[in-house]
């Protein structure tokens, strides 16, 4: 069969074959301020986040993700694209990011960079999840850091996720 | 039910009346395989089952998600259809023919499938929605009775959480324990450790018959005569095993059996428990409500005589008649000639997994200690996108943890891909299916050999 047909073109393309095998974000933080662990207990994927802030900015990330191609590869995209952005300009992609998996366009003026790749996952509604895991367990991990400045979390009754904050905020967000 | 109409218009809309089983053995032609059709016509079984002739994305379904939920014959479509077209009715006390002709059918059925495990008195069966509430029945009814703080309750390594869950929500309400026999690394029960967790405090050992997750059959009477010398009642979970082969639940030793008749061509929404009638008599109620009554006051009520004593509420009629269709249909078969099958093809299936050197199997080697399932996973691809990648190319597998989570931790696993075979698969199945998972390292890129 024609893989095109099958959408498993779409699903797995190159790039993202390439975050699976080489996931971005590899070295661990001397100094993170936040670590997190997201599990979804459902399949089993797993996700351990480093988070440096500094400035309210992301200034480092570190990731080391367990599981499906799906969700190592958005983890592994995550990380290469966030380092450097505010926690808003970070919480505002995570929007767009899951609207767009959720059947929505991709809104003009954000860049998505690889994830773009990821849109073959919405003809996949079981595998959303896969692809959502890195983005909840990173909105968790910034509202614990700083509940005052995210508004409502969206929480995922599937996903199980621990945030251990480990520097105290000190200043407000950027 | 002899005396109605609809019987023979059911027999009308059945594909097949005669049993599909034939007594020769044939040759795959493709693979020159000893063909698993031995006993059963599978090409005619095949188009007793309309789901069968779907196409997904293009490719003809191979399903091997039969541990998960078998597919259903037309005669079981047929006979819950016929129930709502032609004597739609709530069952018992009515006075109408209606009541009488769906009392009768209901009835009819629950003596089917006492026959169908040896269980000889039909009163024994009671009618649940699944295997997990029949579990859940014997942990409310007869554990809370009978359990008291430090008793003991052994299970073993390779359980469903049906057959944990109940026990440990019960062990927090009376505080009793909770043991577990272990496995090993091939899936085994280690019956070694058997007279080590056995003791006088032991009040039940509650164990599969199949594990849904490896396959292994477990020597359950061995196991039940060790509990009955400590004084101990024995559970068998049924539900991989009650599809699969001759069931005998006096001669396994069994005080309680659970099954899930949708995973033996029976529609969801039925499950069964057989106990012991000594047991049922004395057991509290589990339900409380209409049809499990004998009389009602507001000062106290009496229970209807078992089996109604636990069959609170109107029931799955509909459900329950098409499970009877579906035990007919297997008991035309022959468990043996099922037995059989899905051994040549379980034994197929694996020397061609085998062959595979990206395979890693789980679970006894020996074929003739499985049932017709085969746990594994491709060292190099997730389970997800192995059953994504399959499923694309008409292939439906089921892959995760397999509700069996303490036992994928103690094989150090996170989750497996998983293929279960039944009557309707054939050799053809397992070559598509082997097919599929060339495909998907195609598809990532990863070498075949």
């Amino acid at each position: 069969m024609n893989p095109t047909m099958s959408g498993l073109d779409d699903l797995y393309r190159e790039v993202i074959l390439d975050h699976y095998r080489k996931p971005c974000g590899g070295e661990a933080l001397e100094n993170p301020t936040i670590e997190v662990d997201g599990h979804n207990p459902l399949c089993g994927d797993d996700l351990r986040m480093q988070i440096e802030i500094a400035d309210g900015r992301i200034k480092k990330l570190h990731i080391e993700p367990q599981g499906c191609s799906i969700s190592v590869a958005s983890a592994s995209m995550l990380a290469k694209q966030i380092e450097g952005m505010t926690m808003e300009e970070a919480l505002e992609l995570k929007t767009a990011f899951q609207g767009v998996l959720k059947g929505g366009d991709w809104p003009e003026g954000i860049d998505f960079g690889d994830l773009e790749a990821l849109e073959g996952v919405k003809q996949f509604p079981v595998r959303i999840k896969c692809a959502l895991l890195a983005w909840m367990t990173l909105e968790q991990a910034l509202a614990q850091y700083c509940p005052g400045a995210i508004g409502m979390v969206d929480e995922d009754r599937d996903i199980e996720i621990h945030a251990h904050t480990l520097q105290e905020k000190t200043e407000e967000p950027a | 039910m002899s005396d109605d109409n609809h019987s023979e218009d059911q027999m009308l809309n059945t594909t097949s009346t005669e049993p599909a089983v034939t007594g020769s053995v044939s040759v795959h032609e493709e693979t020159g395989a000893p063909a698993a059709e031995a006993g059963l016509d599978v090409s005619r079984i095949k188009q007793d089952f309309p789901i069968l002739q779907r196409q997904i994305f293009g490719r003809r379904l191979v399903y091997l998600d039969n541990a998960a939920t078998s597919q259903k014959p037309q005669c079981v479509i047929d006979a819950i259809s016929d129930y709502y077209s032609g004597y739609n009715s709530n069952v018992h006390r009515g006075v109408h023919t209606l009541a009488s002709e769906a009392t009768s059918a209901y009835e009819d059925a629950r003596e089917k499938i006492a026959a169908f495990i040896n269980g000889d008195d039909p009163k024994s069966i009671i009618f649940t929605r699944n295997t997990t509430e029949s579990i859940n029945l014997v942990a409310h009814s007869w554990g809370r009775k009978h359990l008291f703080p430090n008793d003991e309750i052994v299970l073993t390594a390779m359980e469903h959480h049906s057959n944990i869950v109940p026990w440990q929500l019960l062990a927090k309400d009376v505080g009793c324990k909770i043991r577990v026999l272990d496995i090993t690394d091939d899936g085994y029960l280690r019956l070694d450790q058997l007279n080590e967790l056995l003791n006088e405090k032991t009040r039940l050992v509650a164990l599969t018959q199949v594990s849904n997750a490896l396959g292994t059959i477990n020597p359950v009477r061995q196991i039940a005569d060790a509990a009955h010398e400590r004084g101990a009642l024995v559970l068998v979970d049924g539900a991989q095993a009650m599809p699969h082969d001759t069931v005998d639940v006096e001669a396994m030793g069994a005080d309680f059996f659970a099954c899930s008749p949708h995973k033996a061509l029976g529609p969801t929404g039925v499950g069964v428990l057989w106990a012991r009638r000594d047991l049922l008599e004395e057991m509290d109620p589990f339900l409380g409500g209409g049809e499990m009554i004998r009389d009602v006051s507001f000062e106290r009520s009496t229970w209807a005589a078992v089996p109604h004593k636990f069959e609170a509420g109107t029931p799955s009629i509909a459900d329950v008649i098409g499970m009877g269709a579906a035990i007919d249909y297997l008991t035309s078969l022959g468990m043996e000639n099922v037995r059989a099958h899905e051994q040549a093809i379980i034994t197929y299936a694996l020397e061609r997994l085998r062959e595979l050197p990206f395979i890693s199997i789980y679970g006894p080697r020996n074929p003739e200690d499985r049932c017709g399932l085969v746990s594994f996973n491709d060292v190099d691809i997730h389970p997800h996108d192995l059953g994504t990648v399959v499923d694309r190319h008409g292939v439906a597998i089921r892959a995760g943890h397999h509700c069996a989570k303490p036992l994928m931790t103690r094989l150090g696993l996170v989750a497996s891909a998983r293929a279960s075979f039944y009557v309707y698969n054939d050799m053809e199945d397992v070559d598509a299916f082997v097919d599929a998972l060339y495909e998907a390292r195609k598809v990532f890129g990863l070498p075949t050999t």
